[in-house]
Formats: C-alpha cells, sequence, structure tokens
C-alpha cells in the first residue's frame, strides 16, 4: 500500500481570508463547498489508471521454498565440476583432481535432485518431470539433463572408484564414456536455471534474461573451483579459472549497478539489493584480488580464503535473486506499463 | 466441437458475485477466509488457487463535496475477472510435467491428477492468475468448467449470472457481439467503453475477453501482456555463451597451466 502526506490546502486553512471568500462564494453561487473530510492515512489506493487496481500486485510471487536457491547453488556446481574434471583427467592427466571433480559433480546431481524433489507440491510425483520433453519449457529440459547428468556423473564416479580395486576393460570404459557425457551434459546443467528464471513474468528476471544464465553458470563455475580447492587440490588451473570467474562476476556486478530501470530496482534497493551486493563482492572483487595475490606470492591461505569467499558468494547470490524475484513481483506498476512508449 | 470463450461485460455486471459462488460449489473450491481488503466490497483481492472467479470494484475516486460523498460523484464499476485462457499461454508453455493442457474448446486446463506441484506455472503466467495451493501441493485455476463443456453446458458462473455479463458461446461470435455492444454502448453515449482482447501481444489474444469503460490498467488488466517464451532465445543465446566459456576457459587454464600446480597435494597422472 502506498502512503502519501495528506496534501496541505491552504485554502481549507481556517482564517479571516478563508471566511471572506466563503461570504463572496456564497454571495455569487447561493451555497458554499465545503472543505471535504481527509480521514487519517488518506489518500487511499484507488482503482485507477495511474495506481492499477488499488495497487494490488497483478503477479504471483514465487512460491519455491528455500530448496531451490540451494539448488541453483548445487546444480551449478555439479555441472562445472564434471567440465574441469574432464579436462583435469585429459588435458592435465591429473588423476587426484579428476576423481574429485568426478565425486563433487556425482554428489551434487543427487543432493540437486533431492532439493528439487523436496520443493514438489506432491515429491511423490516427481517422475512425472519424465513424462513429457518440452524445449520451450526451460525446467523440462534441465529436469530431463539433470536426470542424464545424475547417471552419466554417478557411472563417471562409480568406474573411478571401482577401478582402484578392479581395474578391468569395462570398468574403464564406462568411466571414457560416462566421464565425457557427464561434462557434455554439465554444461547445459551449470547455467540452464539462469534460463528457468530469466524465462518468467517476473520483471527483474526476465530484464536480465541476456546476462543470468551467464552470471548462474560463472557463479557455479566459482564454486565448483573452490569447491576442489578446499578438497585439497592446488593446480595453478583452478586459480586461474577461479580468477576468471571472479573476473566476469566483478563485471556483472559493475554491469548491474551501472543500469538504472525501475525493473532493477529490487537488485538494487532494500534488503534484497544489499543482498544482492554483498553476494557480489563476495564472489567478484574478493576472490578476484585474493587470488591475485596467491598468484603472486603463492600464499596458499589466500586460495583458501579465496575459495571460501567465491562459495558464500555464490550461495548469497542465488538467494539474493529469489528475493529480489519476491520484491518484483509484488510491484503492481510494472506490470502494467510493458510497452509503453513502444510503437503498436 | 467449436472454440468457445467468456465475454465479461462490466456494463452489466451488478457485483452479486453469483459467479464467485456457483463456481466455488460446482468445482469444490476451498474457501479462502472471511476477509475484507478494505478495497470497496472486495475480499479476495486478485484471482488465485482458491478464487477462480473474482468480482472486482472499481470505485472511483470520491470527490469531496457538500455533505461528504455525494452520490453522483462516485462512479462503482464491477468486472468478474477470470483465468484469460490465453491463445499462447504462458503457464501451459512452462509446465515441465505437461499437466496443463489445451482443451478441445481452446481453454488452458490443468490436469490435477498429473501436476506435481513444481511452481514454474506460477511465475510464467503474465496475469498472475495459476496459484500454488500450499496445503494440497497442487497448482489450481479456473478449469473453463471444463467437464460442463464435455457434456455441452454452460461453465457455472455464465450459468449463474443473472444480468448475463458473463456470456459464454462460440470465440468468433462472441468477439463479434463484444464489438457490437460497445458499438452500441457508445452510440448510447457511454464514450469510454472499449474491449479488452490484447491481440497484437505476444499472448496472441485470449479466450476470457472483457467490455470494461476507460483504461484496462484501471481494473489490472495489463495493455501489453508478454507471454513469458519471448525471452527464450536471448536466455539460450547466454546459456551458450557461457557454455563456450566454461569449455575454451577450462581447456585454456589447463593447457597453459604448470602441470604440478604450486604446491603438494597434487599427484600426476602416469597415463
Amino acid at each position: 500500500m502506498t502512503t502519501e502526506p495528506v496534501p496541505d490546502r491552504p485554502e481549507a486553512r481556517p482564517s479571516e481570508a478563508r471566511l471572506l471568500e466563503m461570504r463572496s462564494i456564497a454571495e455569487r453561487e447561493g451555497r458554499v463547498h465545503a472543505a471535504g473530510i481527509r480521514p487519517p492515512g488518506a489518500p487511499f489506493p484507488k482503482a485507477s489508471p495511474e495506481t492499477g487496481y488499488y495497487g494490488m500486485p497483478l503477479l504471483k510471487q514465487p512460491q519455491w521454498k528455500w530448496q531451490v536457491p540451494l539448488y541453483f547453488f548445487v546444480g551449478g556446481a555439479a555441472g562445472a565440476s564434471a567440465v574441469i574434471g574432464e579436462m583435469a583427467r585429459w588435458v592435465a592427466r591429473d588423476r587426484q583432481l579428476a576423481r574429485h571433480a568426478r565425486l563433487v559433480a556425482a554428489a551434487g546431481a543427487m543432493l540437486s535432485s533431492g532439493l528439487l524433489i523436496g520443493d514438489l507440491g506432491r515429491p511423490e510425483r516427481f517422475l512425472a518431470m519424465l513424462r513429457v520433453f518440452k524445449k520451450q519449457s526451460p525446467m523440462s529440459v534441465g529436469a530431463w539433463v539433470l536426470a542424464a547428468f545424475g547417471t552419466c556423473s554417478g557411472a563417471a564416479a562409480f568406474s573411478d572408484l571401482v577401478s582402484d580395486y578392479f581395474d578391468a576393460a569395462p570398468v574403464r570404459l564406462i568411466g571414457n564414456v560416462a566421464g565425457p557425457l557427464s561434462a557434455a551434459l554439465g554444461l547445459p546443467l551449470h547455467n540452464y536455471t539462469g534460463v528457468l528464471i530469466g524465462a518468467t513474468a517476473v520483471p527483474v528476471w526476465n530484464r536480465n534474461i541476456a546476462t543470468l544464465p551467464l552470471h548462474f553458470g560463472i557463479s557455479g563455475v566459482n564454486s565448483a573451483v573452490s569447491t576442489l580447492e578446499l578438497l585439497g587440490n592446488e593446480h595453478a588451473a583452478l586459480n586461474w579459472m577461479g580468477m576468471g570467474a571472479a573476473a566476469v562476476e566483478t563485471w556483472e556486478g559493475v554491469h548491474l549497478e551501472r543500469r538504472s530501470e525501475a525493473a532493477l530496482e529490487p537488485v538494487k534497493h532494500g534488503a534484497s539489493g544489499w543482498l544482492t551486493r554483498i553476494g557480489g563482492v563476495l564472489s567478484g572483487p574478493a576472490p578476484l584480488a585474493l587470488r591475485v595475490v596467491a598468484a603472486a606470492t603463492g600464499a596458499r591461505k589466500m586460495r583458501r580464503a579465496a575459495a571460501v569467499s567465491s562459495l558464500a558468494g555464490s550461495i548469497v547470490t542465488r538467494y539474493a535473486w529469489m528475493y529480489a524475484g519476491r520484491v518484483s513481483a509484488r510491484n503492481w506498476r510494472l506490470p502494467l506499463e510493458i510497452g509503453e512508449g513502444r510503437p503498436r | 466441437m467449436s472454440v468457445t470463450a467468456f465475454l465479461t461485460d462490466s456494463t452489466l455486471c451488478i457485483g452479486c458475485k453469483a459467479c464467485e459462488v456457483a463456481c466455488k460449489e460446482w468445482n469444490g473450491v476451498g474457501e479462502d477466509g472471511y476477509n475484507w481488503s478494505g478495497y470497496s466490497y472486495d475480499n479476495t483481492g486478485s484471482v488465485g488457487h482458491s478464487t477462480w472467479r473474482h468480482v472486482k470494484f472499481v470505485e472511483g475516486e470520491p470527490q469531496p463535496g457538500l455533505g461528504g460523498n455525494a452520490g453522483e460523484q462516485l462512479s462503482w464499476e464491477f468486472s468478474s475477472d477470470v483465468c484469460k485462457h490465453c491463445e499462447e499461454a504462458g503457464c501451459l508453455e512452462a509446465c515441465p510435467t505437461g499437466s496443463i493442457v489445451r482443451t478441445e474448446f481452446g481453454g488452458v486446463y490443468v490436469q490435477p491428477d498429473v501436476c506435481n506441484g513444481c511452481g514454474y506455472c506460477v511465475v510464467t503466467c503474465p496475469f498472475g492468475v495459476v496459484q500454488r495451493n500450499e496445503s494440497d501441493g497442487r497448482a489450481f485455476k479456473c478449469t473453463f468448467c471444463y467437464d460442463r463443456q464435455k457434456v455441452g453446458l454452460t461453465p457455472a458462473c455464465a450459468k449463474a449470472c443473472p444480468t448475463e455479463s458473463i456470456k459464454f458461446g462460440e470465440i468468433n461470435e462472441l468477439r463479434l457481439a463484444a464489438q457490437e455492444r460497445v458499438e452500441e454502448l457508445r452510440g448510447r453515449g457511454m464514450d469510454d467503453a472499449r474491449f479488452y482482447d490484447p491481440l497484437d501481444t505476444s499472448v496472441q489474444g485470449t479466450h476470457a475477453f472483457f467490455i470494461v469503460r476507460g483504461d484496462p490498467r484501471t481494473y489490472n488488466l495489463p495493455p501489453n501482456p508478454e507471454v513469458p517464451t519471448i525471452y527464450l532465445k536471448t536466455g539460450w543465446r547466454s546459456s551458450a555463451l557461457g557454455a563456450a566459456l566454461l569449455l575454451g576457459g577450462s581447456l585454456l587454464a589447463f593447457l597453459a597451466a604448470p602441470g604440478g600446480g604450486n604446491g603438494k597435494g597434487h599427484r600426476s597422472s602416469r597415463r
């Protein structure tokens, strides 16, 4: 509800001049109009082209619970981890990093499925997600990608662990097929969630559709790199990827700050705005600086600090965007303004 | 089977809420509390999971005058809102389970035996109609009385409407009837009567259109609703760019980085 201050109307203030004015109006028109009543809280919301229907929101707020933003974080990290794992395996020949990455991908896929099923209104019907495939629905695409990714990353991790005890050709074959497949599926998995919330009626989300998938994906890369570092991997490539991700995140933050649109209000002002900013600093400039120092001095502590900061930033960012979506859906003005000034 | 539609004429509505009651009784829709919004005689505020027909009470701003708010200085319009059953429906496109379907009558129908309550339709409806019932878990909205239409009956709300403010019929006939009605009203001096059917938008028209007075925004009817699928192309382009960055960036990083990393904990492979 909007509350504006009661306008001060000098003509209604009791004064000698007002009494004389009344007398002249009465002489001229035969009657005097009262100033009217202004009850406390007036003016009340009303139905008008400017205020919509009593300033009531047109859109419904997202009804997703805490599991969904957490899934955005976990799924993003799992998808990116699968790609990093295969790169480590086939390009860098770093077996420990490859194994850790496969395990992170598989564990992330399992946790993701659990989180998504937990958010459903009817969790026992989760298999209905695989009834149809609809390319026009990012959630349908995502459900299929996650299902396939879970299978492949699970098989890859299984092959990796089993080959320690039973290094047979079929086991290696499973890993060699499922591993690259999980990386191929990790590419859409790590950032489709940006398309998912971008292709909605919520203004702050759809106004950012051009960068949200990139933003969410890079945030996933940032957290995958950081998780692998915290597991004890110190390959320099991880630091470089972390640096690149933090640089893109910094750019995204600057890009957001520089744009001024009414639809961006929820990521700039109020609690949701500050949460977005905190997430941005934790995943952008802060780890970028720490990683540059780490690369220059070889300080391991700096890399670990950067990793912790990135992970925290990545989580905060997903919750911030969900929060901003709720705030944005409460805006009754924007949906009525779509296309204003556009030739029809 | 003919393609059908609702024409809701606010110039005939008397705000009796028979449509709301008929809808609730026929469809067994749960109660939504005995609340007053404080905005005229509205007590539900909007359509939602437990309100499939919603009568809006559009009060013009009271003009302070002699003796308070004199009757002739207050305009009062009523309009029964409902799911628009868009030609290009955001909820239908987004539904990942295929629970939301287009019926043979052109309506948009949520199959309650399929819906798993993922909540994606809620954020993809440009009219804020469909909503998840948190106690039931599934999403609900107007069914266009699919069960009644199946056996040739008029939807409950239209049948119960005492003034024929809610008309039901074949879509093209109703569109013509709406144009004629607006002409007639204008001819009688009601210059602000207009027909709301967002045909030239990405929603591409609806199966529930309205005759309103003045600016449709007063009734929370967006002049240019957008079906969110229009954002898909841009979104997937950004996604592809992100994927290329990850693939190229990680390849470059692993090719260029010194194999041994920068300390212990790294064991390089023999392969």
